[in-house]
């Protein structure tokens, strides 16, 4: 079974920047969708499965990736991943038992183990109030287009989209995005808090000063959400 | 941590008789998903919306201007296609997308991302050194061109719309359809001409 790491995020997840990981994995033209059927069967559970918490909560799935450990994350690959995370979302609900998976995936190969027994389901007493993601809200944007702003060097203890990478960087405002649910405390069931989401446009030099490697210099842009942000100069 | 290495494969297997067997899940609905997703929501999506703006022009300033309603015009929307923002690759300017968080890619006209998009070293490195990681994945760019790294940190989703190689201009917008694949629409390569 998978354990959770509690409620801090081991920040294994956001990758961005990260030295270590070797070559990329060229492009195959012919690669399969589901490269084994296990992984569509893993791809529909998770999907089809996650609304049974709260919802359709892509936030609080994606919080749940991030509460897997190394192993947990990359040994059973992409959908194994996916696997790992939706046993946890349902264990936290009480929608499965600790342990209920690997027992089951023991008595199909022929062993004889107890298998846990279905708790009482303890679902969090929320709903977002609409599909999807995008909201409208009354407030006028803080940001304007063209506006330099900094990322908050700030590392909260959940769930958060904003990457570590920008952290404590100064950008420009490229475009206002359609407001949209706080994943910080929408993964957590703690409410949509609605922002406006700005596309920032940060310079290399200024995210990575001379450790680039890269010769030429080049831009990079986030969506970050107002609250990720603060005027600067 | 994981006490037991049991395989993925048999904890999904696990996992769906747990759930169908309490009614929380259909296999027959899961057979009809992943169908789906194997068969109807794919690149080729995203290459029928690039031809057309190749052949008409009207189309193409909608797609720059909104996206995702100028996708939709074709028929194309649905998870992970909320609000999707459209860029334009030139001769001087080269978008590429990526998503350094987890792996958020516009399902409606791309399809699930390949194994390349979601690889840590990918997702890790582009957007610190793009040239480094365009040219191990057989782009090489002039210094001349600026490239512009999208990081996919929230529900907007990036579309590249390549440019159009020389020497199709002879071709209509269904005989240019299979020469765009899924990494143009990406940003890790460029159409080319038949």
């Amino acid at each position: 079974m998978i354990e959770a790491k509690g409620a801090a995020v081991d920040k294994f997840a956001d990758l961005g920047g990260t030295t270590g990981w070797g070559a990329v994995s060229p492009p195959r033209p012919d690669e399969p969708v589901f490269a084994e059927k296990w992984e569509g069967r893993a791809f529909a559970l998770t999907l089809l499965s996650m609304g049974r918490v709260s919802g359709q909560n892509l936030d609080a799935f994606r919080h749940a990736l991030e509460r897997l450990d190394r192993a947990a994350y990359l040994d059973d690959g992409y959908y194994g991943r996916w696997l790992n995370a939706i046993e946890l979302m349902l264990v936290d609900s009480a929608i499965l038992a600790p342990g209920a998976i690997d027992a089951r995936a023991r008595n199909i190969t022929g062993e004889h183990v107890p298998e846990p027994p279905v708790p009482e389901p303890n679902k969090p007493n929320y709903s977002a109030t609409g599909p999807g993601s995008l909201r409208t809200i009354e407030a006028e944007p803080a940001f304007a287009v063209g506006q330099q702003v900094r990322a908050k060097d700030m590392s909260p203890a959940g769930h958060t989209r904003l990457p570590g990478y920008v952290r404590g960087h100064t950008g420009v405002v490229e475009q206002v995005q359609p407001a949209a649910l706080l994943p910080d405390t929408h993964a957590h069931f703690l409410g949509e808090n609605p922002q406006h989401v700005y596309t920032v446009r940060f310079e290399s030099h200024e995210l990575w000063g001379s450790s680039v490697s890269d010769t030429e210099p080049f831009t990079l842009t986030a969506e970050l959400f107002e609250s990720y942000l603060e005027p600067a100069a | 941590m994981t006490t037991s290495r049991i395989s993925p494969a048999l904890r999904t297997e696990a996992l769906e008789q747990l759930l169908t067997e309490r009614g929380l899940v259909d296999p027959a609905v899961m057979d009809k998903f992943i169908a789906n997703y194997e068969s109807n929501v794919g690149p080729l999506n995203g290459a029928k919306v690039v031809a057309k703006a190749w052949t008409d022009p009207e189309y193409r300033k909608r797609l720059l201007a909104d996206g995702t309603s100028a996708i939709k015009e074709l028929g194309f929307a649905g998870p992970q296609g909320e609000h999707i923002v459209v860029v334009k690759n030139t001769a001087t300017t080269h978008n590429v997308v990526v998503c350094t968080l987890c792996s958020c890619y516009p399902w409606p006209v791309l399809g699930l991302p390949p194994s390349w998009y979601k690889d840590p070293a990918y997702r890790a490195r582009v957007v610190r050194e793009p040239r480094a990681v365009l040219a191990e994945m057989g782009l090489r760019l002039g210094s001349d061109v600026q490239i512009i790294v999208r990081d996919s940190s929230s529900e907007v989703r990036w579309l590249v719309l390549p440019e159009r190689p020389a020497g199709t201009e002879h071709l209509s917008e269904e005989e240019l359809v299979p020469l765009i694949t899924r990494e143009a629409l990406v940003g890790v390569a460029k159409v080319s001409a038949p």
